[in-house]
């Protein structure tokens, strides 16, 4: 039983089947709450620490789903390519937008880390949390953060954002589609996206094209930044 | 499908070559995607190759993140013992961003147009 329970199969059926429970429960809820991500992974800790189930073993058998995240990030370069078209005659005020909103999220996140005074490794997988999970990801571990870590940064940022962003915005009286596009892709990443595919084409677009320039702004940014920092 | 997995993996390799070569400044996946972006923009690769297989990798990317999500588990008491920072600092710091990033590109569009017209 124990062989079959830590078999690289049935762990690959745990997170999928983690994550199409967490899509079922997020598509029927529609809360943001309940994000299709959070339930995966507590639904997968759940079973581990319920059946006995090693970390390790987990790490091992859930390698091939990890490896993945590699090719995924290659794949946006597609969808940057399919969304260039909105780019036309913009592209320096996008690029300094994007670099802007770099620059003060990375610097915000380190100077109210500071502030409480928290470990450096707590900032180093905070600094990219605006950035989409797997570009996140190797961008801590670049700076000596932990991956999980930023994961789970990255999925606050992305649970808080959808319900604040749209919000903020209005406040502050931003209509234009592409700076709201813009805000939501780049503060927010795939999440902010689906929000901003919601409000409207054109802000869907820009979103979906934020999330690989952030992306590359934020990879950019963090060395420059720590250095000034650290 | 085959060819595109190939492209896209092809890609990731460049990506990280380019990436060593730079001395790790840039993850390599990211360079990957920018490499593919460049050659398809350039029409070295045909979209309608890699199409397929871009468009299932990305609409189920929150399911590749998963794994390494549950690494929490290994770090749990890190996050608890600092929980406050880990609800504050993200929320805080991405409301500055959405200022920030949505009123420049909102001001540089009016400040183009107000240019135009003159």
């Amino acid at each position: 039983m124990a062989t079959i329970i830590n078999s690289h199969i049935f762990i690959l059926l745990l997170v999928i089947g983690g994550y199409l429970l967490g899509r079922l429960i997020f598509t029927k809820s529609r809360f943001p709450l309940f994000n299709p991500v959070l339930i995966a992974i507590a639904v997968v800790i759940c079973m581990l620490k319920l059946l006995d189930i090693e970390y390790e073993t987990f790490k091992q058998g859930s390698y091939i789903i990890d490896f993945m995240l590699g090719p995924s990030v290659v794949a946006i370069g597609y969808v940057l390519y399919e969304q260039s078209a909105v780019l036309k005659g913009k592209v320096a005020m996008i690029l300094s937008s994007v670099s802007v909103g770099a620059v003060v999220g990375i610097g915000s996140v380190i100077l109210l880390c500071r502030l409480f005074g928290c470990d450096d490794i707590i900032t180093y997988s905070m600094q990219p949390k605006s950035v989409t999970t797997p570009i996140a990801i190797s961008l801590a571990e670049r700076s000596g953060g932990v991956g999980a870590i930023a994961s789970i940064c990255v999925i606050i940022t992305g649970v808080s954002g959808s319900i604040i962003a749209p919000l903020i915005l209005k406040l502050i009286g931003v209509k234009s589609p592409i700076a709201k596009g813009l805000a939501l892709g780049s503060a927010v990443h795939g999440m902010g996206t689906a929000k901003a595919m919601e409000i409207g084409a054109i802000e869907g677009a820009v979103a979906g094209l934020s999330i690989g320039l952030m992306g590359v702004a934020t990879s950019l940014f963090m060395p420059i930044m720590e250095a000034i920092f650290y | 499908m085959i060819k595109g997995s190939a492209i896209i993996l092809l890609f990731l390799f460049l990506g990280n070559l380019v990436s060593w070569m730079v001395g790790g400044f840039l993850p390599g996946s990211v360079c990957g995607m920018l490499l593919l972006f460049a050659a398809l923009k350039l029409r070295v690769v045909c979209a309608d190759d890699v199409k397929g297989v871009a468009k299932a990798l990305t609409a189920n990317m929150a399911l590749f993140f998963v794994p390494i999500g549950v690494g929490v588990m290994a770090e749990y008491n890190l996050i608890s013992s600092n929980l406050a920072v880990f609800i504050i600092v993200p929320i805080a710091t991405t409301a500055l961003v959405v200022v920030v990033v949505g009123a420049m590109q909102q001001y540089l569009e009016q400040r183009s147009t107000d240019g135009n017209n003159n």
